[in-house]
């Protein structure tokens, strides 16, 4: 059950730069950890994580095993117009995550 | 010890955009230092990386390796002629040497992203940046990574 | 005479008390002893991943599950106001089964006797989720658990415990958490042991976990043989510990390293 927690304000003024947290439940598997019986277990990952602004990309990150467990993000973007943020995360396994949040530009 | 520090001042000191290899007087007992600087040749190619632009945070003593929060920031307009394109991200001791690339822009508005890393010891992080007139610059920070004292059975 | 034994028996009792239980005004919680960056950490919803599980808990607290085909709210309604203090109470005394259990048993007894829904495994997801829901409900409120006649045997077997050297390292928890807490064992400061956050995301774990895995995880480290989840000696041991913090405000889903 993937969950994430954004915080993103839900008004900005026109030019205003706003603050963006995103924190998203995953393990991150390292690939270097090995189980009980000494077998490797495999890696499994957050890969890549985008935020797009009404459709248009305005943040990305390429994640690799060193990122800590429920990658936490924070990154900022300007406030051009009133729309969708929407958060992206894709990884090993197919892992892929949408979430968006709706901000007001006045 | 001193062949990590001469190597690590040389590769964030050098201005006149020398080889790294050619300029290594000590060779390394590990060889992760080494996987470092080829993951940072990756990025920057042939060009000189002096330290400076980029501001790197760590905690100097972190109570977990599992979640060391690290913040780094560029002072940078971020306009479409003069701004971040990307910071990138990497370490000396751990497995791999990349850690993350964050890729910004002008619509970033202010080039600074925090998040939180895996040491997986005591060691130094370096920070990348890459700007739009195609320089590059960094920075880098000295984390000293407690162990907890009583694990679980593993 | 007289005089100089109650003296003598006065000094050697004032000598016990400070070689013994902390006094209430220089209790703690482990929150003052971690840095400031995990403390920002605990304290930011935005940034704490025991948020994650709180998410899930109410998600969960609306599922319908089991034969019953009920969900937590179709009893309890919102649990904004019917869970508020719950966390706080537990351990508690279930009258049924004659002792105390944990909040994650409470929520079992619910799981299986009104939902008739299969038990819910130790440490799992959903288990874990529902516990932080709840005792997020109690954020902020004092510890305090109920001690009357029914609950003061256990409590005594939990001090019982607390004192007990045991493992192959002989040692008491009391040694570390009453007499050497504010000291370093191996480069970590060694906390007074309140269970003032719990269930809490540990570092250590890269989760969020529940107090009955932390003093597993301590009787581990003693080299002591750790008692199964949901072991009434885990229990007592729980109750000694949360009477021992009460008073002291509720911060779960805290951080931990």
């Amino acid at each position: 059950m993937a969950r994430a927690l954004i915080s993103v304000p839900a008004r900005a003024r026109r030019g205003e730069i706003v603050e963006i947290k995103t924190l998203i439940s995953h393990a991150m598997e390292t690939g270097h950890r090995r189980n009980q019986l000494g077998a490797p277990i495999p890696r499994d990952i957050i890969r890549r994580f985008v935020c797009t602004y009404n459709g248009a990309e305005v943040f990305s990150a390429d994640l690799h095993p060193a990122i800590a467990a429920n990658p936490f993000i924070v990154f900022s973007t300007v406030a051009t117009e009133s729309g969708t943020l929407a958060f992206h995360w894709t990884g090993d396994n197919g892992f892929s995550v949408t979430e968006s949040a709706a901000i007001v530009v006045e | 010890m001193d062949g990590r520090v001469s190597r690590r001042k040389f590769l964030l000191a050098a201005g006149a955009g020398m080889g790294l290899v050619s300029a290594i007087a000590v060779r390394p007992a590990r060889a992760t230092p080494e996987a470092m600087q080829t993951a940072i040749r990756k990025v920057v190619g042939s060009a000189a990386v002096p330290r400076g632009r980029v501001k790197l945070e760590l905690p100097p003593l972190s109570e977990n390796g599992h979640a060391v929060p690290l913040t780094v920031s560029v002072e940078s307009p971020m306009t479409a002629a003069d701004h971040v394109r990307a910071i990138h991200i990497f370490t000396e001791v751990n497995p791999q040497p990349d850690v993350a690339s964050f890729h910004l822009g002008p619509r970033a508005g202010r080039a600074r992203v925090a998040t939180r890393i895996r040491l997986a010891n005591t060691q130094t992080v370096v920070a990348v940046c890459e700007l739009s007139d195609g320089s590059f610059w960094s920075d880098s920070a000295d984390v000293v990574v407690t162990l907890a004292a009583c694990l679980e059975e593993a | 005479m007289r005089r100089i034994c109650l003296i003598v028996g006065g000094l050697v009792a004032a000598v016990s008390a400070v070689a013994g239980e902390i006094p209430d005004a220089q209790r703690r919680s482990g929150y003052e002893f971690m840095s400031r960056e995990t403390r920002a950490m605990q304290d930011d919803d935005t940034a704490n991943p025991g948020l994650l599980w709180v998410l899930e808990g109410e998600a969960l607290w609306s599922r319908r599950a089991g034969a019953a085909g009920r969900a937590c709210v179709d009893c309890h309604g919102e649990a904004r106001t019917s869970m508020k203090g719950v966390a706080a109470r537990h351990p508690a005394f279930d009258a049924a089964r004659g002792r105390p259990v944990s909040l994650e048993q409470r929520i079992g007894v619910c799981r299986t006797d009104r939902q008739q829904a299969a038990p819910l495994a130790w440490e799992s997801r959903d288990l874990l989720a529902l516990t932080a829901y709840v005792a997020r409900q109690s954020r902020g409120l004092s510890i305090q658990p109920l001690i009357d006649a029914r609950t003061a045997p256990f409590l005594e077997a939990g001090r019982a415990a607390f004192h007990r050297r045991q493992g192959q390292l002989n040692l008491a928890c009391s040694q570390c958490h009453d007499d050497h807490w504010g000291r370093r064992l191996a480069g970590n400061v060694v906390p007074q042991a309140h269970p003032t956050g719990y269930p809490l995301y540990r570092l250590e774990w890269q989760s969020l976990g529940s107090l009955q895995r932390r003093l597993r995880n301590c009787l581990v480290g003693i080299r002591a043989e750790p008692y199964d989840y949901g072991a009434p000696e885990l229990v007592e041991l729980e109750l000694y510990l949360m009477w021992r913090a009460r008073g002291m405000p509720l911060e779960a889903p805290a951080v931990r390293p």
